[in-house]
């Protein structure tokens, strides 16, 4: 589904501050994969997931996704094939537009944005569906703006935008770091379900030792901007919290540090 | 006020609202203050006078939407294409346009409309007509903005001044957004010069000036008074807004102030509204610190606070 080649990232190119952020990434994931994406401070995860969406054009390299050869193509037409949950919960709503309009907005991706009616009354009642399989009460709160939903509830909301129309590809940047660990639990549970529903092909960012190995069909390890360790099988399986991160240790030659990394 | 003097205001009003509206698109929806609404609405007074001339009020006021439209989409090339910021964008096309209102014009720094044609003919005779027609077109447009903002376009338009990060991530191309939203927002602001010039029976190259500053004062007053709660609502504070400002201005006058403060007294009221937030905190700290000295009511609230 997702197959990248030799795709590297330089800041500041030419200047002082040069830095090489992704170093010839290699990295294939079949249909129906669910990679976690596990790393220290400035390794180079978010990166890695801005230039597959576009939000950076990469320097060399190229990304395919399905059938396309999206190396070139602009942000907003990559969004048609990827949906995107970020860490800010600000980040994947328009808050000062109802969670219907926001819904709505999501729900053409794909489609001309013409002058056709923002939403049709079958939008509604499809919505309201959607919504109260999230159990948050949402669906009664349709004309709410989304400025006046909590964290975890946009987050909620922004999962269900970025897969009302079905994505190639999943991107999750950390979706649960800036939530409280129930809420957090919540919408990684919600997550893991929805993803199972629909068997998306997934990569997901966390800080979390024990959900990356839980969580999905694989996990990789990125470190100075090179996937350092990648998992899958029976090698998964076997690890526990303390054996990755002495993996870690043997294949980079450092501690693993990253300030919101959690072992538990 | 005397009658005449209300009557005048509140036709003023109702043209300028329509100005007012194409300034609610780009500093509200698109959430960018687009300075180029200083040259756009001379240019769309200075196609509606030369045309008025030539005998076609009506055919003007369509030609200076289409030029406010073009001047909107230069605007957005440069921000978005070229990675201007939107206030020097709008700066440099304003300036533009002073040399292209001038070519528009023939050259000329004014143009009498005495005796001419113009949209007004339409109901000769009656003394109503500078209200009616003005009114029609402003309901006209209202609908038409009210029903755009709901469509699809129309969604993803309002998002991208709230995010437009998300705009992107949800498949929106928010340069086209932008091109689109400032060159209506322009052709609205166009119009309404098209307007006053035959309303007013003249056209004048500096009669722009400062027309960006009205536009948001009006927003703003109108979002004070009236509340942002829905888009219906919105679109009526901003009429509202445009209408309570011209009073405001007419008052001001009746008062003895000399028309040419008025530019002085719009700026004072657009800093003021825009400052709400800091004045309002400065505020609050100051009340809460003389509390802290001198005691709240009964000093009951104090032990509450430690
Ligand atoms: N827009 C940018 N311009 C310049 N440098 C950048 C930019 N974005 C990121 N970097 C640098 O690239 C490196 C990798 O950053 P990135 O955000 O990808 O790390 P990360 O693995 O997501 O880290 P974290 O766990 O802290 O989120 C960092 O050194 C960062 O300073
Ligand atoms: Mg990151």
């Amino acid at each position: 589904m997702l197959k990248i080649n030799n795709l590297s990232k330089v800041f500041g190119q030419g200047s002082q501050n040069e830095k090489q952020v992704l170093k010839q990434i290699n990295l294939t994931l079949a249909p129906g994969e669910f990679a976690a994406v596990i790393g220290g401070n400035g390794a180079g995860k978010s990166t890695l997931l801005n230039c597959i969406a576009g939000v950076h054009p990469s320097d060399s390299g190229s990304i395919m996704l399905g059938d396309y050869d999206i190396t070139n193509w602009p942000e907003y037409r990559r969004s048609r094939l990827i949906g995107r949950v970020f860490q800010d919960p600000l980040m994947g709503t328009a808050y000062a537009m109802t969670i219907e309009e926001n819904l709505a907005m999501a729900l053409a991706k794909g489609k001309s944005r013409g002058l056709q009616p923002g939403i049709s009354r079958s939008d509604r009642r499809n919505f309201r569906d959607r919504l109260a399989q999230l159990e948050l009460g949402l669906e009664n709160r349709m004309s709410d703006k989304v400025g006046l939903l909590s964290g975890g509830q946009r987050q909620a909301l922004t999962l269900l935008m970025a897969t009302i129309v079905r994505p190639s590809l999943l991107m999750l940047d950390e979706h649960t770091a800036a939530l409280d660990p129930l809420t957090s639990r919540k919408v990684l549970q919600l997550t893991r379900d929805l993803v199972a529903a629909e068997h998306l092909t997934t990569l997901m960012v966390t800080h979390n030792m024990t959900d990356a190995l839980a969580f999905g069909t694989r996990t990789l390890m990125m470190h100075e901007g090179s996937i350092i360790l990648d998992l899958q099988g029976k090698e998964r399986s076997g690890m526990t919290v303390e054996t990755l991160i002495a993996s870690f240790k043997k294949h980079s030659g450092e501690e693993l540090v990253n300030d919101r990394l959690l072992l538990s | 006020m005397t009658l005449l003097a209300l009557e005048g205001s509140i036709e003023l009003g109702i043209i300028y609202a329509i100005m007012a509206l194409g300034v609610f698109l780009s500093f509200r929806t698109l959430n960018m203050p687009d300075l180029t609404v200083d040259g756009s609405f001379t240019l769309g007074a200075a196609c509606s006078a030369m045309l008025a001339v030539a005998g076609h009020p009506w055919l003007g006021l369509i030609a200076a939407m289409g030029a406010g439209f073009v001047a909107g989409n230069v605007t957005a090339w440069l921000h978005t294409k070229l990675k201007i910021q939107p206030l020097l964008a709008g700066i440099l096309v304003m300036l533009a346009l002073y040399s292209v209102n001038l070519r528009v014009m023939g050259g000329r720094a004014n143009i009498p409309l005495i005796n001419q044609t113009t949209i007004f003919s339409l109901l000769e005779g009656n003394d109503l007509a500078p209200l009616i027609i003005p009114v029609t077109i402003l309901i006209l447009i209202m609908v038409l903005l009210f029903l755009f903002l709901q469509t699809r376009f129309g969604l993803i338009l309002r998002a991208t001044g709230d995010n437009d990060q998300m705009v992107r991530a949800i498949g929106g191309n928010t340069d086209f957004t932008i091109t689109i939203g400032l060159a209506l927002s322009n052709a609205l602001v166009a119009l309404s010069g098209a307007i006053i010039a035959q309303y007013q029976s003249f056209t004048d190259i500096s009669m722009g000036v400062g027309m960006v500053v009205i536009g948001l004062a009006s927003v703003i007053i109108g979002e004070v008074i009236f509340g942002i709660r829905s888009l219906l609502r919105r679109l009526l504070a901003v009429v509202l807004g445009a209408m309570v400002y011209r009073l405001v201005i007419a008052l001001a006058m009746e008062a003895g102030m000399p028309p040419t403060d008025m530019k002085l007294i719009s700026a004072v009221v657009v800093a003021v509204a825009l400052s709400m937030p800091v004045i309002r905190d400065y505020l609050l700290e100051r009340k809460k610190r003389w509390v802290t000295r001198y005691g709240g009511e009964g000093g009951q609230a104090d032990a509450k606070d430690k």
